[in-house]
């Protein structure tokens, strides 16, 4: 049964995917083009089979709150939007960061700026990389290509998360929430009992054992400048230790490269097709594809550039990622853009004729 | 018999635990308060810790604390707390309530917090019928930041930032959010208490008890709101503040129950 092939939209897989990896609790408000992840939840109902609780909050600032106020207590709670929604929850997440609590946020995004429009961007990648709200904090983000990564990336996330108390967001877009494709959900993962959650989550506040343990507080305040500068550097060092080990990233048609093209989710789908025909056309080009956009495939780009003549970073947007390539790369080759925006998404032959620029 | 002698004699022969009459909650500890001296929150602070402990809650409460004075909470009673966001007090307790049934969950705001920057959350959460208690502390200022205007601040009460006193056609009218709960159908028990002596201070533990036990016996969203006293903020002596709360606060926010389901 677990191996059933379905077709679902991304939205729908994330929603299934939920589900199924033992996931407590989903707090969310409606907004295109993510609204079926809450439709989905709703329709199945998770409160009467495995018990997760499903809730549409008043807004996104509930929401992430919800969000802050489950994951407090070890819960592994999750909430999705898209862009102007995630806009919203800034404040939340950045109290996420500073109290280390685990969560899971799914942007879908669409483009902007402020109502923008409903159709598919990727111009959140600064917001969703840089922190986006208040203070030194990173988030972790990945960025799935395929409704199967939407679907394999929720318990990803959520294991990212408890791994190291910290947010994690799954930066997704129009195109990939709303397509459909084959998915095989994950297998059932059970909740995770009373006394799981106390031994995984010694932090959390939820009274368990409190007699033994002494109380737990979830705060991101500090009033003491200096043990606010030793928590900070706490959280950098948790930082610096993500960097190291959880760097995630696909490469495709690399061995025999001239080019390569640097892109992500479902800009790196429609340069997969773009690299098709070029090679077709005898550009030796490939694909570089990062899924962790935070921690960013850095060093892997830097090696990768001494084999090249160019790079060139595709997105939804007016050029985002294509400034950490350009850090990793210290100008080794040259790096274009190409991007479109206002929720229009490249055409392969667009992309075809910016390659044919490089020399 | 000297002064010295008669209170050695009282320590050693009074002072026994048989002859106890009253003795400070366990769960409240000996953390020095930051609080101003006449100030309401200590008092409900002390409330708190009592019934959790009559009820043998300590391991079973989440408390979340608010942004304003009483930001530290969790610095005094010893029970599990969250410090949530300015006016988002409400949200974390719904969603630790819907994911911890059996837990006695409340939240403690202040009235910017809990009627202004988070208007939305706190009625929301109400009108749900979240099973949570909603603990209100309104004196009619902003502490914390240094005495600026409150959603609840009087026509003509003077603050920083209305410094001629408020005028409703600068500033609008004070918010009844207490009276606005108790119209909504998520709501199970809306009172309004006080804590400034004995008499209320016992009515007021009478009315966290039976909104905490409500709380846990899944009737509906509670909330009290404390009618309190800012002694700094308003610029007068804890015993006139007192007075004048009596006299200013009390005529304007009725003491008592709104709604009792």
């Amino acid at each position: 049964m677990n191996e059933e092939v379905l077709l679902l939209k991304g939205n729908e897989a994330i929603a299934h995917a939920a589900v199924r990896c033992g996931c407590d609790g989903y707090f969310g408000y409606p907004i295109t083009p993510q609204s079926e992840v809450l439709e989905t939840l709703a329709e199945i109902e998770p409160w009467k089979t495995t018990g997760m609780i499903v809730l549409q909050a008043e807004s996104e600032v509930a929401s992430i709150n919800m969000l802050y106020g489950g994951g407090g207590t070890g819960k592994r709670v999750m909430t999705s939007s898209s862009s102007p929604g995630i806009a919203l929850m800034q404040e939340g997440i950045s109290y996420m960061a500073g109290a280390e609590i685990p969560g899971l946020i799914v942007n879908v995004q669409r483009g902007g700026p402020g109502l923008g429009t409903i159709q598919p961007s990727q111009s959140d990648y600064n917001q969703a990389t840089r922190g986006g709200g208040n203070g030194d904090y990173e988030v972790i983000v990945l960025a799935p290509a395929s409704v199967q990564e939407m679907a394999d990336f929720v318990d990803l996330a959520f294991e990212l998360a408890f791994k190291y108390r910290n947010p994690a967001i799954i930066l997704s877009d129009g195109v990939i929430g709303q397509m459909m494709e084959k998915v095989v959900l994950p297998p059932m993962k059970p909740r995770r009992t009373e006394e799981e959650i106390a031994k995984e989550c010694p932090w959390a506040a939820n009274g368990h054992g409190l007699k033994q343990r002494g109380v737990n507080v979830i705060t991101s305040l500090e009033l003491d400048p200096a043990k606010m500068e030793e928590k900070n550097h706490k959280l950098q060092e948790k930082y610096r230790q993500i960097k190291e080990n959880e760097v995630r990233y696909e490469t495709k048609d690399l061995e025999d490269a001239e080019l390569a093209i640097v892109a992500f989710g479902s800009a790196a789908r429609i340069s997969q097709k773009a690299i098709e025909i070029a090679r077709e056309q005898g550009i030796k080009v490939g694909l570089f594809r990062p899924i962790t956009l935070w921690p960013f495939p850095q060093e892997e780009i830097a090696e990768l550039s001494k084999k090249l003549k160019g790079i060139l970073v595709v997105e939804i947007n007016a050029g985002q990622m294509v400034y950490d390539v350009r850090y990793a790369v210290e100008g080794r080759v040259p790096v274009k853009h190409y991007g479109r925006l206002g929720g229009i998404v490249p055409d392969p032959d667009e992309i075809i004729e910016v390659l044919k620029q490089f020399d | 018999m000297t002064m010295s002698q008669e209170t050695t004699n009282m320590s050693e022969d009074i002072i026994c635990q048989e002859n106890l009459v009253y003795q400070k909650p366990s769960l409240l500890n000996d953390s020095p308060m930051h609080y101003c001296p006449g100030c309401s929150h200590g008092v409900i602070h002390k409330l708190i810790a009592e019934v959790i402990e009559e009820m043998g809650m300590e391991e079973k409460t989440i408390g979340i604390s608010p942004v304003g004075c009483a930001v530290f909470a969790y610095r005094y009673i010893d029970i599990d707390w969250q410090e949530a966001a300015h006016g988002r007090a409400p949200a974390l307790a719904s969603a630790c309530k819907r994911l911890w049934p059996d837990r006695l969950v409340f939240s403690y705001q202040g009235d910017g917090d809990f009627a202004c920057i988070g208007t939305a959350e706190s009625i929301h959460a109400l009108n749900r019928g979240e099973n949570i208690t909603m603990i209100f502390v309104n004196n009619a200022i902003y502490g914390m930041t240094g005495g600026q205007m409150a959603p609840t601040t009087l026509v003509g009460m003077k603050t920083a930032t209305c410094p001629y006193g408020r005028d409703p056609l600068i500033h609008g009218f004070p918010l009844k959010i207490t009276e606005l709960a108790a119209q909504l159908e998520g709501t199970a028990y809306v009172t309004r208490q006080s804590v400034h002596n004995p008499a209320a201070i016992r009515k007021a533990k009478k009315a966290l008890r039976h909104a905490f036990e409500n709380s846990m016996q899944g009737k509906g969203s509670n909330l009290i709101e404390f009618v309190a006293t800012c002694s700094s903020g308003w610029k007068m002596s804890p015993v006139k503040a007192n007075e004048w709360m009596e006299e200013h606060m009390f005529d304007f926010y009725h003491v008592g129950d709104l709604k009792d389901k």
